[in-house]
């Protein structure tokens, strides 16, 4: 036990020293918060290879809200963030975002026309776009019959036809999003009633949804697990690479723009550093190696001509500038009524679940587990009654 | 019987086993995929190197958990000492804070020390969450499992040798240190490994204490919600397995010597 | 033991009761304010009042992890035995065996076990193929996703809390007194419930405590086997205190999490009737 125990903090040291060379004296570090799996690391590297006197801290969240608890509990020690549009609107609100000094951010000219002037920062003062995508709905075109795809709604998801194939968003914002666009509300509606409606189109879907999910979204629609789920258009041709069969489309109910932005915030103490951070992911090429790793669309003109123009000419990633402002929506900062009510909404249709729903699909499993329970009783009791018959045995010889 | 026991001890491993093969398999997975098995490939393993954000929290991960074991081995042993010469109610005090943490739910442990750091921080603007407060919330959580482990030992110590060395003249701090130490070695080197895999293990109460600049591995791979966690991460999984597993069998290798060797000398 | 030592041994408690002071009484006061008060710091029974709501969510939490936990003891037991019946070295090996994947990341096994359940996952593709070899059409469990699948992430994690401290306690039964009540003409059943059980009652205890107590308060199992389709009652106190569902309340979490709190105890409490050596409870893990 005892040489175990020293092997273990030998090998605890040994992987620890390998990355402690992170830190050094003296540098200014650059505290980066972002989305998991969300950057080419390579651009870190060249970042801090161009700038030595700069060390990029990067850690990651899971949510924009998880991040906002984040920041309003942390207090001051990062200097960007990139969180969604929304929540840079409501960053915004509060005044905890820095004016950006567009004079450090000469690359702010590759951005396009059609992802300034968001509703979320509408004098364009604090966010520089990273990347933006739309909502798409994904279907495997082997089982989902080319008869109900082909008026391209977001009726799909609703279809009982594909009960127990359809995946949904696990956040509130997307899944209130889609079916308030599917009544033919707007996704950042003020009125009680249409989130109400849209909660109870929800519930009505609810017995038809395999799962509430993420990330898992990937994994299930390319082994075929799942049939159909609203996602995020760039994933789209990830899962497509592995999966051929895969098929999507933009609904034509409309859809949402999701913008992820770069950040200053107020507390920062590098906000110089922090800009020429933003300005050097702002480089076309830069850009594009990172939107050659995450697949999102880039606001990046300049990226863009370096992409893959197969990619780019892909009309489902890179919607025309006409369409998108007919047809998408950006979300904002909804009112603090809102926000409760969706939150109130949001926790119902997860619990209504549990008392109807899933019971259906459970009970052939639980049975499943009630058999094993039973088995390694039996065969615990068994082993104590086998055991001590052959003692006996042996005792009366 | 003994095949019904041995079989049925093999069931249960392989419950407990059977994801761990999944994870090393797919660790060699040639794509990205959790449910697609494309190709032999080592990618993930040559890419783990080069990834800086997991290594960090890697790195992060260990240190905590080595620091929060030594730490809270220190306080508890202390701790278990002190319980075990008292009486009473202030005893049955002392036990009952102890068991806290242990018969609170994780989560309510975690928000509960949330809420204090918030509290701090709200009243002083020089701290912050981060490295600090992981740690002491990980202390916190794995004191009791220490005072538990060492406890039991110290109550069936015997005494006598402790005051003899103390009639003999040695300062109560030698002789504790020389004489305590040493017979309750075996509560305090389990307590220290119980909290060391705690730790590591931790992902709740990490979740909520972390802060934005430091983060666990166990943080790192739950953040990664918009894009699927990258086999890296089996890849990583599947190193540490194999390393503890090594580790494992050349404790146990070097065991059957030496219980063989003192066989033979007595031969 | 002569009074100085005595003296040294109090002082030695010093570090524990400010450290515990600090990050667990008061954290806990914190949590009893926060449920009393309102946002602006006045007392009220608002917040304790607004957990009825959510009553049928601690009812699937707790029948949930009371199933899991049923299970825990009943696969743990038989195996805690037959390691206590080892030779000494073998029994060390297998402790480590059996905390050996706690050291691997909890999440990636959850994933893991999402791989293995999914309809078009292992077992299925697996069941499928080899029924296939005898013309049957095998449709395939429905496993994940469901309560079911909840319970086996929870018995999955916290079987070797239930193993280990059984473990210790039958270490530390004599073998002799097996044997004697064998000779004397109990049978199996017997000498399992009049003498191994009675002496195991400790580690019972604590391995129920040790599993019940985390998979109550669970929230990433729930999300990630269960597919998101059933609130347990810790993604509640999670959403309440991050946020997820766009409202930050620490007063509605935090009487969330008292009333938990509460509820664990009276268990506890009553749980612990039967255990005659309170004080002892099994030690802990070895």
């Amino acid at each position: 036990m005892k040489r175990f125990m020293s092997l273990l903090i030998t090998v605890c040291i040994l992987l620890g020293s390998l990355s402690v060379v992170a830190f050094a004296e003296e540098q200014i570090v650059l505290n980066v918060y972002n989305w998991g799996e969300y950057i080419e690391q390579e651009t870190i590297t060249m970042f801090e290879e161009k700038y030595p006197n700069i060390d990029v801290n990067y850690t990651t969240f899971d949510s924009n809200e998880s991040m906002y608890s984040k920041i309003v509990s942390g207090a001051a020690s990062y200097d960007i963030v990139i969180p969604s549009e929304y929540m840079v609107s409501k960053l915004i609100q509060e005044d905890m975002l820095a004016e950006l000094d567009f004079s450090n951010i000469p690359n702010y000219k590759h951005i396009g026309e059609a992802y300034k002037n968001l509703a979320s920062d509408p004098e364009n003062k604090y966010s520089v776009p990273y990347f933006w995508g739309t909502v798409v709905v994904i279907y495997n075109s082997a089982f989902v019959s080319q008869e109900d795809v082909k008026d391209e709604s977001l009726e799909l998801l609703w279809n009982e036809k594909y009960a127990g194939k359809i995946l949904m968003f696990d956040n509130p914002r997307d899944s209130f999003g889609i079916s308030l666009t599917r009544l033919g509300y707007s996704m950042n509606s003020g009125n009680d009633k249409e989130w109400q409606e849209a909660a109870k189109e929800l519930s009505e879907q609810k017995p038809i949804v395999q799962a509430y999910v993420m990330d898992a979204i990937f994994d299930k629609m390319e082994a075929g697990e799942a049939w159909i789920a609203p996602y995020y258009a760039g994933d789209a041709l990830v899962i497509q690479e592995t999966n051929p069969d895969i098929q999507f489309y933009i609904p034509k109910e409309g859809t949402n723009l999701f913008v992820d932005s770069m950040c200053i915030l107020k507390t920062t103490e590098h906000k110089k550093e922090a800009e020429l951070f933003i300005n050097f992911m702002c480089e076309p090429e830069i850009g594009a190696m990172n939107a050659d790793t995450v697949g999102y669309a880039t606001p990046n003109t300049g990226a863009q001509k370096l992409l893959d123009p197969e990619i780019t000419g892909n009309e489902l990633i890179y919607p025309d500038e006409e369409y998108l402002k007919k047809n998408t929506e950006v979300f904002i900062n909804l009112p603090q009524k809102t926000q409760m009510l969706q939150s109130t909404l949001w926790t119902d249709l997860k619990i209504i679940s549990a008392e109807d729903g899933t019971e259906a699909s459970a009970i052939d499993w639980i049975d499943a587990f009630c058999i094993i329970v039973i088995v390694a009783g039996g065969i615990s009791a068994l082993y104590f009654f086998i055991r001590n018959t052959k003692r006996k045995k042996l005792w009366k010889q | 019987m003994k095949y019904v026991s041995r079989f049925y001890n093999f069931l249960v491993f392989a419950f407990l086993y059977s994801p761990i093969v999944v994870m090393i398999v797919y660790s060699f997975n040639g794509i990205k995929s959790r449910s697609v098995f494309e190709g032999f490939s080592l990618q993930w393993y040559k890419e783990l190197f080069n990834d800086a954000i997991i290594m960090k929290s890697l790195y992060i991960s260990l240190v905590i958990a080595v620091l929060a074991a030594v730490i809270s081995t220190v306080i508890g042993t202390l701790a278990a000492v002190g319980i075990n010469s008292m009486k009473g109610f202030k005893k049955k005090v002392y036990l009952s804070v102890n068991n806290i943490p242990m018969v609170n739910p994780e989560i309510v442990t975690a928000v509960s020390m949330m809420i204090l750091f918030v509290f701090i921080i709200s009243k002083s603007n020089s701290m912050e969450m981060g490295f600090g407060t992981l740690l002491i919330s990980h202390i916190t959580f794995c004191i009791p499992y220490v005072t538990l482990e060492v406890l039991p030992k110290i109550r069936g110590m015997d005494n006598n040798i402790y005051n003899a060395a103390l009639d003999l003249g040695c300062p109560p701090a030698k002789a504790f240190l020389k004489v305590v130490i040493p017979q309750i070695k075996p509560g305090i080197v389990t307590g220290f490994i119980m909290a060391f895999t705690l730790s590591l293990d931790d992902f709740i109460i990490s979740y909520f204490n972390s802060g934005s600049t430091v983060q666990t591995l166990s943080v790192t791979i739950f953040s990664m919600t918009k894009k699927p966690y990258s086999p890296k991460i089996n890849a990583l999984s599947t190193l540490l397995f194999v390393t503890i597993l090594i580790l494992l069998v050349s404790v146990n290798i070097k065991q059957t010597r030496d219980d063989a060797k003192k066989k033979g000398a007595r031969k | 033991m002569n009074k100085n030592s005595k003296g040294l041994q109090r002082a030695m408690t010093a570090p524990f009761s400010v450290w515990m002071a600090i990050f667990i009484i008061i954290p806990i006061a914190l949590v009893l304010f926060y449920a009393f008060t309102d946002a602006n710091g006045s007392f009220t029974f608002e917040n304790i009042m607004s957990i009825w709501e959510y009553r049928s969510t601690y009812i699937v939490s707790i029948e949930l992890a009371f199933v899991a936990t049923i299970i825990c003891l009943i696969l743990a037991y038989p195996l805690a035995y037959s390691i206590s019946r080892m030779k000494a070295r073998h029994q060390q090996t297998m402790v480590l065996l059996v905390m050996l994947p706690m050291w691997m990341n909890f999440l990636i096994r959850t994933y893991a076990w999402m791989t293995i359940l999914e309809d078009t996952g292992l077992i299925n593709t697996l069941l499928k193929a080899f029924l296939s070899l005898f013309g049957y059409e095998f449709e395939g469990f429905a496993m994940i996703n469901t309560d079911g699948a909840i319970i086996l992430g929870m018995v999955y994690n916290f079987l070797p809390y239930m193993i280990l401290p059984i473990y210790t306690v039958l270490t530390k039964i004599d073998h002799s007194v097996i044997e004697a009540a064998k000779d004397l003409g109990a049978n199996g059943l017997h000498v399992f419930t009049k003498v191994l059980l009675p002496q195991s009652v400790p580690g019972i205890i604590s391995g129920i405590t040790m599993v019940f107590v985390p998979a109550v308060s669970t929230f990433i199992i729930s999300k990630l086997l269960g597919g998101g389709m059933t609130y347990l009652i810790g993604d509640i106190i999670e959403n309440y205190f991050l946020g997820n569902t766009g409202e930050v309340n620490y007063n509605v979490g935090a009487a969330l999490s008292l009333v938990l709190m509460v509820l664990i105890l009276i268990s506890m409490g009553i749980m612990n009737r039967f255990d005659k050596d309170a004080e002892t409870s099994g030690g802990g893990l070895f």
